[in-house]
């Protein structure tokens, strides 16, 4: 097992494998902050427990990485500059809703697409079989069965 | 001894397999009759091989044999004897070994219920489930043998992963598979129908059972995972979006489907294409979720120790089993078709928006599960994706499909006739808007339109559903299993979106630092902290919080959440203390010691939340009741069902 | 193209996407670093051997230097130190080390046992500098050129292989590895 897969086995570990969680005590003051610091803190992934947010995460970076969007909040930044300090030092992965760009679009723009496309073959296959219905020598039915 | 015993039974198992799976399958295609009647012996053979392998494992569990690497990297002495057998699934190698019993158990139950079927579609069947097990057996012997030796043995054992010490969990894997499995049998009757070149209304009534039976064991597996996650991992969570929950999801989306589009190809013979490809999907979803787990190439909370060589090696398992029935399916498909006919009002249409919608959903799932992989893959830089993503997307195709549920169900065969119904309709429609608005705006004081629309289409669903059934039981009709077992499934779907709805529209949460004496209001309960307490367990040790609940002036208890650290392993788990009251969980959680006698504590109100359970059980129990209608369990002799099946195929033409 | 083969090909593409996978999965989970081929960050921190002194990156400038990112909690930091030995005294590059979230004490007694690769140790009690670096697990190691651009990020401890496959090369005169 190469050195970073050792690594990797341990931050699971450590990270209880899910099985633990952090509670964050921490509360401002201003309600309109408070459900900022919220929203943010679970848009926020921790980078060592990588399927929590760091609102749940046990981990001591995740209450750092927490601690500093509290600071950041009571300095008056905005949401976005708070996670444009994340992203430039951990990168994209650092959000949990990924940010739309051109290289997400699939992502965004799939299920609409994929949407429409059902309504054309829906569409189509009606159109088919209603085209039938007078050829059909099955008499319609109904007892309530499906 | 034994575990050599062990493994030798699951050799045996693979060439008892090999037999199955080749004289099934070639004997039906070279018409040599004779060779059919080894098939049946060979999946008795197997069942017994493969039971035998378990048997041995488990005793080697259960007298704490440490010679044995599996045992020993999953038990430990202070292991109490109901989790030293569960720990057989508790990791990688016993689960296969699981999923292959689960397996040989299935095909035993066909092979009993095979009498009824043609001697040869039914040996194909028995051929292709024998291939899928020499599959499984082969990466089991070649990659992940659970009898595998420590020698010298170890003193003690590494201990079973803590968070799988818990009852719930113990025995959701074995029902989630069941599930998973049960897909298979779908997969080899749509694979026999391909092989012999034909598939009519006969094929679809044989497969239904089969495939409802496996589908509410799956509900119920998840809904279990679902349950356990809520109460044990104290986060007041219960769906994460997590690859391996998705893994469960998307065979669940696609087998809805494929329940639904079987009952259309049974009565009208249509969508036959349609039924087999979700019948393939279903169960490659299945194998899908298993290689996503297991081949380390999703890094999730849930997953096994990865391993890149079993990785390739489920690979080419998967391109030879899904690729195989793919290309079947591309040279037979073109050959089915159906000259029926149905308007746009007509039940047929609901079902393929229905199918449409639900695979729209798989999809989507998919998508976002393999989003990472996939930007891997084109060299794009990490993508994540999460909750925030799924939650708005997966309503996209599901909002429509719940809308359509209650005007479907009033949709004659062919021809619809809604119109006769549309009163009844619209009036279910009117009702629960008020009652919606009633709640929302009455009890919770919230107009959130979500919440509204939620509360809209769940109890118009419920209602709508119950209109015929009532109406029939007021005119003294019968109600078949298939109706009743329909009703109940449908009636759960309203109530889990009403479940839903209210949970995440209503819940209220705190997380607070508290000492004792000190008490936080949430969502109208007052809770007071008094404090903690050591404690010990048999092979823990931890901490107890106390805390008092009460509501205006009406104690209502006190609840007890603990933090556990397992003496072997290490691991810290949370044990949240939940309590249902009037319909509402209150769930508390403990932090961290924040010194000076301070706790953080978490509180969370949650209303209605135990219905999401209840209502997938519900959903399950429907499932289990309709595939045990009369219809399916009528005795034929095969001579019978041949001419009897060729008289369908003319009719569906 | 029949259109019933549509599903096949759609397999034939994912199977690809997994086989990739596959190849790439001994380096899940390590994410790429924004801060290649950026500035690094500035920081100055207390000394951990000189109370008195700071090491800040100020002083640096003009120079190549890696990064240690270390604790005494961390289990695989103990693993790298030998390594770390070495490349301190080789002399082929300074070693400069950041103690992140660590009792003064532990970390001076752990070098004291184990020895002081280091030509100067920075003490990051609150994570503030380590946040600044993207830092999310120890021990990681950053390669730093005289611009003072981050040309290489090491997760996971210093192996002799990462020395000399990912680090030597991207020296200006690779020294001998010999030793």
């Amino acid at each position: 097992m190469g050195a970073t897969r050792l690594g990797l086995v341990l931050a699971v570990v450590l990270c209880g494998t899910g099985a633990a969680y952090g509670i964050d005590a921490t509360s401002l003051a201003d309600p309109v902050l408070e459900a900022r610091y919220l929203q943010l803190t679970h848009e926020l992934r921790c980078m060592q427990c990588q399927n929590q947010s760091i609102a749940d995460s046990p981990v001591g970076l995740a209450s750092d990485l927490r601690r500093e969007v509290h600071d950041m909040l009571l300095a008056g930044k905005s949401d976005e500059d708070v996670r444009a300090y994340m992203v430039s030092r951990y990168g994209e992965f650092i959000l949990f809703r990924p940010r739309f760009s051109w290289r997400n679009a699939w992502l965004w723009f799939g299920p609409p697409l994929l949407l429409l496309m059902g309504l054309g073959v829906a569409v189509r296959i009606v159109r088919q079989r209603a085209a039938l219905v007078a050829t059909d020598p099955d008499a319609a039915d109904d007892d309530g069965r499906a | 001894m034994l575990p050599e015993l062990g493994h030798f039974a699951l050799i045996l198992a693979l060439l008892l397999a090999l037999v199955q799976a080749f004289f099934g399958i070639a004997g039906a295609h070279l018409r040599r009759d004779r060779w059919l009647a080894a098939v049946g012996p060979a999946v008795a053979g197997q069942f017994v091989m493969v039971a035998t392998a378990i048997g041995c494992l488990v005793t080697a569990f259960v007298s704490h044999d440490f010679s044995v690497r599996y045992v020993a990297e999953n038990s430990n002495s202070a292991l109490p004897l109901f989790y030293r057998v569960t720990a057989l699934w508790g990791a990688h190698e016993g689960s296969l070994l699981l999923w292959i019993f689960l397996l040989a158990c299935w095909t035993l139950a066909v092979a009993v219920g095979a009498a009824r079927l043609p001697p040869r579609f039914a040996a194909r069947v028995l051929g292709v489930l024998g291939v899928v097990s020499c599959g499984f057996l082969l990466f089991t012997l070649a990659t992940s043998n659970p009898f595998l030796r420590l020698i010298p043995a170890a003193p003690d054992g590494r201990d079973l992963n803590p968070i799988l010490q818990d009852p719930a969990l113990a025995i959701h894997p074995p029902i989630l598979y069941t599930g998973y499995v049960g897909f298979a049998v779908a997969f080899a009757f749509a694979c026999a129908a391909m092989l012999e070149g034909r598939l009519d209304q006969a094929w679809a009534r044989w497969t239904r059972p089969w495939t409802t039976s496996a589908w509410a064991f799956l509900t119920v597996g998840i809904a279990l995972g679902s349950w356990w996650a809520y109460y044990e991992l104290g986060w007041g969570g219960f769906w994460f979006w997590d690859p391996v929950e998705n893994a469960s999801f998307m065979p669940w989306l696609v087998g809805t489907a494929l329940v639904h589009s079987l009952a259309v190809t049974d009565k009208r013979g249509l969508f036959k294409s349609w039924t087999l490809l979700l019948a393939i999907l279903a169960f490659s979803l299945s194998l899908l979720g298993t290689f996503l787990v297991r081949s380390g190439v999703l890094v999730s909370v849930h997953s096994f120790a990865a391993d890149p060589t079993r990785g390739i090696f489920i690979l080419v398992f998967l391109v030879l089993m899904i690729g195989g029935s793919l290309a079947l399916y591309a040279w037979r498909a073109p050959l089915l078709r159906s000259a029926a006919g149905f308007e746009l009002g007509a039940r047929e249409s609901f079902l393929l928006f229905n199918n449409i919608l639900l695979v729209i959903a798989a999809a989507i799932v998919f998508g976002g599960t393999m989003a990472p992989l996939i930007a891997d893959a084109l060299g794009l830089p990490t993508l994540s994706v999460g909750t925030p993503y799924f939650n708005p997307t997966f309503l996209m195709p599901v909002l429509p499909l719940l809308a359509l549920l209650p005007v479907g169900l009033h949709a004659n065969w062919k021809k619809g006739r809604l119109r006769q119904k549309q009163r009844q309709i619209l009036t279910a429609l009117a009702a629960a808007l008020v009652l919606s608005l009633a709640v929302s705006l009455g009890v919770f004081a919230q107009a959130k339109i979500l919440t509204l629309v939620g509360l809209t289409l769940g109890p118009w669903i419920i209602l709508s559903s119950l209109l015929d059934p009532l109406d029939r039981w007021r005119r003294q009709l019968s109600l078949s299993r298939s109706v009743l077992g329909m009703t109940t499934a449908h009636v759960g779907v309203g109530l889990f979106v009403i479940a839903l709805t209210v949970v995440q529209s209503f819940t209220q949460e705190h997380d607070v630092a508290l000492a004792r004496g000190e008490k936080a209001s949430v969502g109208g309960y007052e809770f007071r902290f008094e404090g903690v307490r050591g404690l010990e367990g048999a092979n823990y040790e931890g901490v107890r919080g106390s805390v008092v609940v009460t509501r205006g002036t009406v104690p209502l208890g006190t609840l007890y959440p603990e933090k556990r650290r397992y003496f072997v392993q290490g691991t810290v788990t949370t044990e949240a203390a939940i309590q249902m009251t009037r319909g509402t969980n209150l769930l508390i959680a403990l932090g961290d010691d924040l010194g000076a006698g301070r706790w953080s504590v978490r509180l969370q109100v949650r209303p209605l939340v135990s219905l999401v359970w209840l209502a997938a059980l519900l959903m399950a129990i429907g499932g289990a009741v309709a595939g045990r209608d009369r219809r399916y369990r009528l005795a034929r002799s095969p001579a019978e069902a041949a001419p009897a099946a060729a008289g369908a195929k003319q009719a569906a033409g | 193209m029949n259109r019933f083969a549509l599903p096949l090909a759609l397999f034939a593409l994912l199977v690809v996407v997994l086989a990739i996978g596959i190849r790439h999965s001994p380096e899940k989970g390590i994410i790429v670093s924004p801060l290649v081929g950026r500035a690094a960050p500035g920081f100055a921190l207390p000394s951990l051997t000189d109370a008195h002194q700071r090491v800040s990156s100020q002083e640096l400038k003009g120079r190549w230097y890696l990064l240690n990112v270390w604790g005494t909690w961390c289990v695989e930091c103990r693993a790298e130190h030998s390594m770390l030995m070495q490349v301190g005294h080789a002399g082929v590059i300074p070693l400069i080390g950041l103690d992140w979230k660590d009792e003064d004490d532990h970390a001076l007694e752990w070098l004291a046992q184990l020895g002081n690769p280091y030509q100067a140790i920075g003490v990051d009690h609150d994570g503030r500098t380590a946040i600044d670096w993207g830092v999310y697990g120890a021990p990681e190691t950053f390669l730093v050129n005289t611009q003072g651009v981050v040309v290489y990020k090491l997760v996971g401890p210093l192996t002799r292989e990462s020395w000399t496959r990912e680090i030597l090369p991207r020296l200006p005169r690779p020294a001998s590895a010999g030793f």
